[in-house]
């Protein structure tokens, strides 16, 4: 079930994030794989976490490692890599789609932080497609969760 | 910037080899002492802290920046590579260094996991004709697939011949000077990584690995072979048992079978057992001993309980008790918790006993003579009109820190900080109220650290054999790291086992030096020839079981003494240590009266089987897990009720009511052969968790063999067929026969965990004694013509109102039992005569009282008159005080409005 992609040069490329990074620098869209040395490899990392956790887990335990994971991770900021949207962004919220969907609206206030930054990358133009709109809302209900 | 790199990181050489790669070299920080997490897991996190704040974790990404740094943009192909060996390369090397470093197999197996990726590296060198993954020069995608491969490898010549050009680029990878430096820490990482994969177990793939967490786990397809095997066992009937041991008194070692001996940690005398120290030791051990007797292997378990210490002595001076006194009735109370709940000894002692006293001592004279006890001095609180030196527990005074004036000689109540009792301001003893004054006394320490040789060599050749589990080896391994030092065996008191030294003659040994030698006095006073199983270490095998509070006593403490006196003790083999139960979300507390405890699981009218099913279900094995009065009615009413006491009643019945009471003749077709092989496979899966002391995990294979067998009966519908033609009838004869061997299997299969129910299940069946031992797979034990008896159910369901007061009267928040003395005579109901525990009088009354709790509600809601409605709440009081009577317990006096 890995990806492959045929291209005119070459015996084509494996894999998820191999493909979708090439796809955007082919795009000239490199600014999606970060500027710096710093933000690239920030980019890199996380698009590791989305091929072997996010997309390796499936078991109830696994889901909420990685969310607790990203929620924590995304505390203090507004994309995974910090202030810039990404290529991780993207993958990300095609890996956990389904999952979100299907959090019940405790879970999501849990989550608050994954919550916040899916509801923003869904909404982020062009990228959401054909997936279905998750929805989010804005009053807590369960006030004295911790 | 700061990388960090702890010991037993899998990716440290990778990062170490690209660190050293990178333009301004980085130092790593090699975890040291001074971080020294506390638990296991985030510690072993390899990170890079940027200098903005930013956090790697991620190896290949920390690689992939230092080559950034350089200048080194990724490309398709390095992307690729780095991508490959995250998700096909880590898995696959973490499974085979696994089995190589912690499970010992031979490295041509463990290198069979990785053939295919191997061959794939090899492919694309010689397919690409670059000397290097990504071009003909080295770059981050080297330093990553050699990083990952050279634990496994470590030299091109142990990679298979015929790759040849791999092996090339491996030597070459290898020589670079980044890499070479980082493989020269290898030996150290391989250790410490032994430790870190230990703890975190891979996936591996093939049958020895861990066992499927979810019950309805796709099943593995059967091949013809499984059901050519599983119908030969099957047509072996009771021949394919092991054939039945003759029962002797005292079991002793025999040459040539397999010598099981079995301990429990000694329970504290005074502390009544709760629920978590019973499935940690005495249940976790019982559960093992009575598989190991029904493998027919020569099984001795013994038990006791731990008497002396300063514990025992307080208590008993509060009770107006000799020690003595005191702790005769406390094993008494001990003895008889276990004995409800069906705890097999073969004998349960206590450490008491002149056998104590006389091999303690021979081991301490053993030490003495070989060198390994120093002396030294301590300071002390000695108080003279006493005469004796005063135990922590036995001095009160000021706290140092917080002025406090009652505080204890080890700890302070009111700021909790630990005390050394010397520093106590105005020490009071606490017998006579003198004044003690700090005295220098001489005591004896274990010399530890002259032993750590001989105990680290020992432990290499143990746990190459053995099965110890992950959190024992881990607690031990801290241990060691941390350095032993100097233990002192020695304490002022007189409740103890004496010192038989000169200058020491008032003083008795230290329980923690003294406790585990109860394992041999209490052999001792079972049998004369107790030396046969504690000085044989060839022909015994030694399990201990104990929760992991206690495991550096039995790996690490013990041991030593052991070693030192060096007179050829049978040490332990096996050691298998649980985590923590909880209660509901908290702790069990005694003195809060949160949890149940040995003595009152009786009392809840729950049967100890459902008791012992529902713990050994819950095991904290490899994590902590909680108890919980709303699972336990689920588990009883789910697994118990409705799947195996449903499967079993069910084939039972069959044969009385449609074949009065004689099992029919069978003849399998193929869909029942595939029973058999499925059940057969179960079995084996059974097997192996349990020899593995798995014993949570094979609990939940056999209910998933109950399982199964309500499948077939329910797709096989033998109540139909009963009333068809011939060839129905004679198929309903069939699956009633397979079904009816089936629940006899499951009545050996159960026996380790419930023996009460599968004594029924034997009564009921009718399964001769030596027809019930456990085989390789599921066989004819009942063949045609077999007469049962009467069957009957097997459990009975929880109520959800009976569960929740139980979860009331056990919950916390409840300060006190009701005084006896202050309660009120009970109201002279008319059928006090009933005995508690009534099943049908107490759901009767269970219904009364939810229906004139119902009565109350309406009449409160609806704001009738308040003496109506008063009278109603008296009656409903009544009928509670009936109900609690009825359910055997002390009707609760009527309290103020309870809040939840």
């Amino acid at each position: 079930q890995v990806p492959v992609l045929q291209t005119n040069n070459g015996p084509g490329l494996r894999g998820l994030m191999t493909i979708a990074a090439h796809l955007v620098r082919q795009a000239r869209k490199d600014q999606l794989l970060g500027s710096t040395a710093e933000e690239k490899a920030v980019v890199q990392q996380w698009l590791e976490y989305r091929v072997t956790r996010v997309n390796g887990g499936s078991s109830k335990e696994d889901t909420r490692t990685i969310l607790k994971d990203l929620n924590m991770h995304l505390e203090d900021k507004v994309y995974l890599a910090g202030n810039i949207f990404t290529l991780a962004d993207i993958l990300m919220y095609y890996g956990l789609h389904h999952i979100m969907a299907d959090l019940t609206v405790q879970e999501k206030e849990k989550y608050l932080n994954v919550s916040r930054w899916f509801n923003h990358i869904q909404h982020y133009p062009g990228v959401r497609q054909h997936l279905s709109d998750v929805v989010f809302i804005k009053n807590r209900l369960y006030t004295n969760a911790h | 910037m700061r990388l960090r790199v702890p010991p037993g990181a899998p990716a440290a050489l990778k990062v170490l080899a690209a660190a050293a790669a990178a333009p301004a070299p980085v130092r790593p920080h090699l975890g040291g002492p001074a971080e020294r997490p506390q638990a296991p897991g985030p510690e072993l996190e390899l990170q890079l802290e940027l200098d903005s704040g930013a956090v790697l974790f991620s190896p290949n990404a920390i690689c992939q920046y230092f080559y950034l740094c350089r200048g080194e943009e990724p490309t398709d192909l390095t992307t690729q590579w780095l991508e490959w060996e995250a998700t096909e390369l880590q898995p696959a090397v973490a499974a085979a260094l696994y089995l190589r470093l912690v499970q010992g197999r031979a490295g041509p197996e463990a290198l069979g996991l990785l053939q295919p990726l191997l061959a794939h590296l090899e492919q694309h060198l010689a397919r690409s004709g670059t000397s290097h993954l990504a071009g003909d020069a080295a770059s981050v995608a080297d330093v990553v697939v050699w990083g990952s491969l050279f634990p496994v490898l470590q030299d091109q010549t142990s990679l298979p011949s015929e790759l040849q050009v791999l092996r090339s680029w491996f030597g070459a990878v290898s020589a670079s000077e980044p890499c070479r430096a980082a493989a020269a820490l290898l030996p150290e990482a391989l250790r410490e990584l032994r430790g870190h994969l230990a703890q975190h177990p891979p996936h591996l793939p093939g049958p020895p690995r861990e066992p499927q967490q979810d019950e309805e786990s796709p099943e593995r397809a059967l091949t013809d072979d499984d059901i050519a095997a599983a119908v030969e066992i099957w047509a072996r009937g009771p021949a394919a048992l092991p054939p039945p041991r003759e029962p002797q008194t005292p079991v002793l070692p025999v040459a040539g079978e397999r010598n099981v001996l079995i301990t429990s940690a000694l329970p504290y005398v005074n502390n009544v057992p709760h629920l978590g120290n019973i499935i940690g030791c005495v249940l976790s051990a019982d559960t093992f001993a009575r598989y190991s007797r029904l493998r027919r292997w020569n099984t001795l378990f013994v038990c006791g309980t731990d008497e002396y210490g300063t514990a025992t002595e307080t208590r008993a001076l509060q009770e107006g008790l000799s020690p003595r006194e005191l702790c005769d009735r406390y094993h008494a109370l001990h003895a008889d918790i276990y004995a409800w709940f069906r705890i097999s000894f073969d004998h349960f002692g206590r450490t008491t006993t002149p056998q104590q006293t006389r091999i303690a001592q021979d081991i301490f004279q053993r030490l003495l003579a070989r060198g390994f006890l120093l002396q030294d001095t301590l300071e002390q609180l000695r108080c003279e009109s006493c005469g004796r030196y005063l135990a922590d527990r036995f001095v009160e005074g000021t706290c140092p820190f917080c002025a406090y004036a009652e505080a204890r000689g080890d700890q302070c109540d009111r700021c909790g900080k630990l005390i050394n009792a010397v520093e106590l301001q105005n020490p009071q003893c606490k017998l006579c109220r003198g004044t003690p004054v700090v005295t220098p006394t001489q005591h004896l320490f274990l010399d530890l650290p002259k032993l750590e040789g001989q105990l680290e060599a020992w432990l290499e050749r143990t746990w190459a054999a053995g099965e110890w589990t992950a959190n024992a080896r881990h607690i031990t391994r801290t241990w060691l790291r941390d350095g032993l030092k100097p233990r002192c065996i020695t304490r002022d008191l007189t409740w103890g086992t004496p010192v038989p030294l000169d200058g020491f003659r008032d003083k008795v040994f230290y329980v923690w030096f003294d406790a585990p030698i109860g394992y041999l006095s209490i052999t001792a006073t079972y049998t004369e020839h107790w030396e046969r199983w504690w000085k044989n270490p060839q022909q015994v095998e030694l399990y201990n079981f104990m929760a992991k509070d206690n495991v550096p006593f039995h790996s690490v403490v013990f041991p030593c003494s052991l070693l030192g006196a060096d007179d050829n003790y049978t040490l332990v083999n096996h050691l298998i240590a649980t985590e923590y139960l909880n209660y509901e979300d908290g702790k069990f507390s005694k003195s809060r009266g949160v949890g149940v405890f040995g003595d009152m699981a009786k009392d809840t009218g729950i049967p100890a089987d459902v008791w012992r099913f529902y713990l050994l279900y819950l095991r904290p094995e490899g994590q902590d897990s909680a108890f919980s009065w709303a699972d336990l009615m689920l588990k009883n009413n789910s697994e118990l009720l409705n799947n195996l006491g449903n499967f079993i009643n069910r084939a039972g019945m069959f044969v009385c009511k449609f074949f009065g009471g004689t099992v029919p003749a069978m003849a399998l077709t193929a869909e029942d052969q595939r029973l058999l092989a499925r059940v057969t496979l179960e079995m084996r899966q059974y097997h192996q968790l349990m020899e593995r002391v798995r014993l949570r995990d094979a609990l939940r294979c056999v209910l998933g063999i109950s399982r199964h067998g309500n499948q077939y009966i329910q797709v096989n519908e033998p109540w139909k067929r009963i009333k068809g033609d011939e060839r129905d009838r004679q198929r309903a004869g069939t699956v009633t026969g397979v079904a009816v061997n089936l629940a006899a299997a499951l009545a050996a299969l159960l026996q380790p965990f419930v023996p009460g129910v599968s004594a029924a299940i034997q009564g009921q069946l009718r399964i001769p004694p030596e027809r019930c031992g456990l085989g390789p797979g599921l066989t004819c034990t009942l063949p045609a013509g077999h007469r049962v008896g009467t069957v009957s159910p097997l459990f009975q369901k929880l109520e959800p109102e009976q569960v929740e007061a139980l979860r009331q009267r056990f919950g916390g928040g409840q300060a006190k039992e009701p005084p006896p003395a202050s309660a009120p005579p009970p109201a002279p109901a008319p059928n006090t005569s009933v005995a508690p525990g009534d099943p049908k009088l107490i759901q009767e009354l269970t219904e009364q009282v939810t229906k004139q709790g119902n009565l109350v509600r309406q009449l409160k809601a609806a704001q009738v008159e308040k003496a109506q409605v008063n009278a109603q709440v008296a009656k409903l009081l009544e009928l509670k005080q009936q109900l609690a009577l009825a359910e055997g317990r002390s009707p609760e006096v009527p309290k103020g409005k309870r809040k939840k």
